[in-house]
């Protein structure tokens, strides 16, 4: 009997970030990081022309990356390799995807290149990660496709904080809706603007249908174990690595710890001399320049 | 009921503990060697394979899985799992594999395969999977795809190269548990 194969169903990419949880997602812009991170025990990469810090540094039009550069990162590493297409911006994500990228990240990181639509992520093979600041926002990318979720935080910030907002939201919706019976589900489902379908399913199951990865301001060992410990079941780590003194040690005590995200001794051990972690940014400067990444899609 | 352990250093290790749990076992996440004490079987799930080598070694947990193996407990290894236990890995499973064999994720897939013997059609999920590429005499070949091994066994070790645990297959599990409990220590198979 010879198998008939079934592509890009969702179970097939609802089940590559089954596979991811537990793990590190490094941002890397050369192959060279890529390999970097790939040493350290990164669980995936994701290649871009500049760190989200870098990015907020330069201003003007964030863009996918360029073909070559993600190309070069593919032949560099065996982990899976992840790239970010702009909010709408479907025929980025066309692209990626006949790059054959492991994952397209939907991202606010980019600029936006849709003000009313997110890609319809149900017409693709490729799986998608989307970011989320509140559970609303998570459903209506599942209902959309995506097969992963990244709270936001703050991009380029080294600034977990907003990390931590977006995580407590998203985990104290969830454990709301347990609470709340039939009509009340039904209720809750408007509220949230998602559709009645997968907000029942939240509301039994008490999690999220598909994987959710923390992102957005995670600079250290203990960030990450935070954020595991918050609820996230991975991490993203984005200018936390490489704009760290010594990329190669952090990248390594971030895996470390989250791994052993609930062992303070372990977290100890991983966070010991490791140089300076990147420089943060108060949310508050960013602010009063309007300069929220998390702001963008909705 | 037996206790297993699931390796969790990354990967699918609550999938695992799920379809264990829901079989009636006592699962304990493994992270370093103490955990490893008193098991009657184990698990070593998907994920990334560079990722689990390196934790493996970072935990110096290759010569303590070496030896509860060693012992006659059972184990069941799935994708990543399966690499772990090769030749060129732990060394357990007399078998080389080819990692992300099928391609990029993109190629990922799943599938009905024939396995008789253990709960007739499994639906497998083989997301970047790994296949088999040379095996030797002691092992059996459970099932294959275009002429790749991608499910043997050898002894008391079961090892795919698909996800039986996201597609709510249980079988295997049921394997696992059945060795566990029969073994007791004593090595069969």
């Amino acid at each position: 009997m010879e198998a008939v194969r079934e592509e890009g169903t969702f179970r097939v990419k609802s089940g590559h970030a089954e596979m991811l949880k537990g793990g590190v997602i490094m941002d890397v812009v050369t192959a060279e990081q890529a390999r970097i991170a790939e040493a350290a025990g990164a669980a995936a990469v994701m290649a871009l022309e500049r760190v989200p810090a870098d990015i907020r540094a330069a201003g003007g039009v964030a863009r996918m990356a360029d073909p070559t550069k993600v190309e070069e990162i593919q032949q560099a590493v065996t982990i899976p390799v992840m790239a970010k297409a702009r909010i709408g911006h479907f025929v980025e994500a066309e692209v990626l995807q006949a790059l054959e990228v492991d994952f397209v990240d939907e991202s606010e990181v980019l600029t936006p290149a849709d003000q009313a639509h997110h890609i319809d992520k149900w017409a693709f093979t490729v799986p998608f990660v989307c970011g989320a600041t509140d559970l609303g926002e998570a459903l209506r990318r599942i209902s959309e496709g995506a097969a992963m979720i990244r709270s936001k935080g703050e991009a380029g910030t080294g600034n977990v904080v907003e990390a931590v907002t977006h995580m407590r939201a998203i985990g104290a919706e969830i454990r709301r809706l347990a609470t709340l019976d039939g009509s009340e589900v039904a209720a809750a489902a408007k509220e949230l603007r998602a559709p009645l379908e997968i907000v029942r399913e939240v509301a039994a199951n008490g999690k999220l249908p598909v994987v959710m990865f923390s992102a957005g301001g995670i600079a250290n060992p203990s960030d990450a174990a935070l954020m595991m410990r918050l609820g996230a079941e991975g991490v993203f780590v984005g200018s936390g690595i490489f704009k760290a003194e010594d990329p190669e040690r952090m990248a390594s005590a971030v895996v470390e710890a989250t791994t052993h995200f609930e062992d303070a001794a372990r977290i100890a051990a991983a966070s010991r001399d490791l140089g300076a972690p990147m420089p943060g940014t108060e949310i508050s400067a960013l602010e009063a320049e309007g300069g929220l990444l998390q702001n963008r899609g909705w | 009921m037996p206790l297993v352990g699931v390796l969790a250093i990354q990967g699918d290790f609550q999938a695992h503990a799920e379809v264990l749990r829901g079989l009636g076992a006592e699962v304990r996440e493994v992270r370093a060697p103490g955990h490893l004490e008193g098991l009657d079987g184990l698990i070593i799930p998907g994920g990334e394979s560079t990722t689990m080598t390196l934790g493996i070694e970072r935990e110096g947990l290759a010569a303590p899985l070496r030896a509860l193996v060693a012992s006659g407990k059972p184990v069941l290894g799935t994708c990543a799992g399966m690499i772990m236990l090769d030749r060129l890995h732990l060394g357990l499973l007399d078998v080389t594999c080819e990692r992300n064999a099928f391609g990029r994720q993109v190629r990922s897939f799943e599938a009905d395969l024939d396995m008789p013997g253990l709960g007739g059609t499994v639906r497998g999920v083989f997301i970047r999977a790994p296949w088999v590429t040379g095996h030797g005499e002691g092992v059996e070949v459970l099932a294959q795809i275009e002429d790749h091994p991608v499910a043997v066994r050898q002894g008391n070790i079961l090892a795919v190269a698909f996800h039986p645990e996201t597609a709510g297959e249980t079988s295997l599990h049921e394997w696992l548990l059945e060795r566990a409990q029969s073994t007791n220590g004593r090595q069969t198979g």
